[in-house]
């Protein structure tokens, strides 16, 4: 079953002169795939994501995203797509410091309205997953960078979404602590997770079935 | 109405139905003061420019009305049907003597329920005793009167006991006079000397505050006065009580009757004018407090959407994570607008426990009885709530106006 589907995705941010960052990308990522787009930094990885996640609208071209046409969908509508389907994992992490790591695990389920047990409990499980258990009680501000980064993929897959994108996860770690997060993404991938990784690391693209190479906005191979 | 679009939508395509983001009304507060709670020193100080602001607004009203109820007591109690009638004063302030039929012509209006003549004798002084010399005396008088003027002006006696018609030489004192020469206690020696002749004390008074005069006056029958002081029967100021239903209509008869020859000369007056006229300035100094109060409270709301809009900015990332959990503009605003709505509760609630403290303590500190009115804390929370929003309504917009993409991006990546 193909989860994401694009097709001739154009993105022009306008501006003097308007910048063209992605430029008629077409791909497909099939349930239970695990994929890499791979570029350099400035080729339009992080712009095609937001495409792709349903967190920004394509200037031309069509993004089916869970069966759905993103460019044709309302605001409300494309919220409930984000709250339900999609999961995102940010290079920054962009944990809530105030919060312990199973409340911040808790708040991926926060705008689905169902009930804060519920939500505590399938976190719970979410930060087990991921190997973080022993540190639900612990104050953002008070895990390593590798934890936060594990407490945020914790978050995007606590809903059980359709699909799972991630912005360069390894980015802000040193390399053994990269390595532990490509591993718990490849964990969660062999458990059913369609995962989309976006990288400018050799090893990450090479830990994913496909990769997708992107050049200034174009699909290269 | 949905159920129509909803077909009309999945006849064209039959994608599955998208399910609604949404946020519980129960998780909005946790989510609205997440902000504050990581701030705490901000959220404090913030909610302190409304706490200022409704603390003195309810102060302002609280002092005013306990002050007011204290000033209608009195008035309450001392009666608004005492009228005095009086022939002017000479340059000197010496009260100028009425015709000696004043007093009876006084009494035959209808609507008059009793009359107490009285003359303020200009030739007399009181002293402690025969040593002090004659000119310091203080400010205080010799007056004559009967039995009468207590009856009339209701009063009371502190210490033994008032005139009567049979007294020659014993003085009853106002409350000052007595103060002024130190009489504490009345024993049967306690005398004082009065235009040249010792008098008996026979009782002190109680303070009049409708009749101030009579607290600086030793009294002294009209039959001692004619013996001993030369007084030829006239009075100088009249003390009228009337029915309360009657004051204004015997109030226009009493010049024209008391001194029908001259009298454009009488002056009728209204001694309880003097509170009520004192309920009014209270109540425009307290107008112009509750102003300032309004201010204050403006700077503090100015504050608050100083602080919010600050708080947008900063946490733009927060925004956009939340827009990528699901959230729609609406939740974004709504949880903007519950942190401003907080700020402003908490403060309006200290506001309103500040300003009753404050006026609980200056009531007590005068002897008030304690009057806050309720529409005053009611309405100074309430205006602290409605500040509130009007507060967060444009940070919540902004915040709720910025894209995800936008969001995410400002920390870079
Ligand atoms: N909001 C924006 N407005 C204008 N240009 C943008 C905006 N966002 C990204 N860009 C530009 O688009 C190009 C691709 O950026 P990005 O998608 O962040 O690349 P990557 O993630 O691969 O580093 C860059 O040249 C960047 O400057
Ligand atoms: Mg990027």
């Amino acid at each position: 079953m193909t989860v994401l589907e694009l097709r001739d995705v154009r993105k022009i941010y306008p501006g003097e002169p308007p910048v063209e960052s992605v430029r008629g990308v077409s791909l497909a990522v099939e349930a239970g795939e695990m994929i890499a787009i791979r570029g350099a930094s400035g080729s339009g990885k992080s712009t095609l994501l937001h495409l792709m996640a349903g967190l920004d609208r394509p200037t031309s071209g069509s993004v089916r995203l869970d069966g759905q046409h993103v460019e044709l969908l309302t605001d409300l509508q494309l919220a409930g797509l984000r709250a339900w389907r999609v999961g995102v994992v940010f290079q920054q992490f962009f944990l809530l410091e105030a919060l312990t790591a199973v409340e911040n695990v808790a708040s991926g389920l926060l705008y689905r309205g169902i009930p804060a047990r519920q939500r505590r409990a399938a976190a719970v499980e979410a930060l087990e997953r991921v190997g973080l258990a022993h540190r639900m009680h612990h104050r953002a501000t008070k895990l390593s960078g590798g934890e936060r980064q594990r407490v945020a993929i914790a978050r995007a897959v606590v809903g059980r979404p359709a699909i799972v994108f991630a912005d360069e996860p390894t980015g802000n770690l040193d390399s053994a602590k990269g390595g532990e997060i490509l591993s718990i993404m490849r964990e969660l991938n062999e458990e059913g997770t369609t995962l989309v990784v976006v990288t400018h690391e050799e090893r990450v693209a090479a830990a994913c079935q496909r990769c997708i190479e992107l050049r200034d906005g174009v699909v290269v191979s | 109405m949905s159920g129509v679009l909803q077909d009309e939508k999945d006849a064209v395509g039959t994608r599955p139905q998208i399910k609604r983001s949404s946020l519980r009304l129960y998780d909005l507060i946790p989510t609205g003061t997440l902000g504050l709670r990581t701030r705490r020193t901000r959220a404090v100080l913030s909610a302190l420019g409304i706490a200022i602001g409704i603390a003195s607004m309810v102060a302002v009203l609280g002092v005013t009305r306990s002050s007011e109820s204290h000033l209608l007591g009195q008035l309450d109690r001392l009666g608004t049907n005492l009228l005095t009638v009086v022939n002017g004063d000479d340059l000197g302030g010496t009260e100028v003597e009425l015709p000696a039929t004043a007093a009876p012509m006084l009494r035959r209006i209808s609507g008059v329920l009793a009359v107490a003549p009285t003359a303020q004798i200009s030739t007399a002084r009181v002293y402690r005793n025969d040593q002090i010399p004659t000119g310091q005396t203080g400010g205080l008088a010799v007056r004559t009167t009967d039995a009468s003027l207590l009856a009339t002006l209701q009063g009371s006696l502190k210490l033994g006991r008032f005139l009567t018609a049979a007294d020659a030489p014993v003085t009853v004192l106002g409350h000052d006079v007595a103060k002024q020469l130190g009489i504490v206690r009345l024993d049967a020696g306690t005398r004082v000397w009065l235009g040249g002749h010792w008098f008996t004390v026979a009782g002190v008074l109680d303070p009049f505050t409708l009749a101030p005069e009579i607290d600086r006056s030793a009294l002294i029958s009209f039959a001692a006065a004619k013996e001993l002081l030369d007084y030829d029967g006239a009075p100088s100021r009249i003390y009228v009580r009337t029915d309360p239903d009657q004051v204004t209509q015997v109030a226009d008869l009493l010049a024209g009757t008391a001194n029908p020859a001259n009298s454009f000369q009488v002056k009728a007056s209204r001694p309880s004018d003097a509170l009520t006229a004192q309920i009014a300035v209270k109540q425009s100094a307290g107008a112009l407090f509750l102003g300032l109060g309004a201010i204050a409270l403006l700077v503090g709301a100015i504050g608050i959407a100083n602080v919010m809009v600050i708080s947008v900015l900063e946490r733009r990332a927060e925004i956009g994570l939340r827009r990528t959990l699901g959230a729609t503009r609406m939740h974004i605003a709504a949880q903007f607008l519950t942190e401003s709505l907080v700020l402003s509760a908490l403060g309006g609630l200290g506001g309103v426990l500040i300003g009753s403290g404050v006026t609980v303590v200056l009531a007590m500190a005068q002897d008030w009885g304690i009057a806050i009115p309720p529409a005053a804390i009611g309405g100074g929370f309430g205006v602290a709530i409605v500040s509130g929003v009007f507060a967060g309504l444009y940070p919540a917009m902004r915040a709720a106006a910025l894209s995800p993409t936008d969001a995410l991006r400002t920390t870079g990546g």
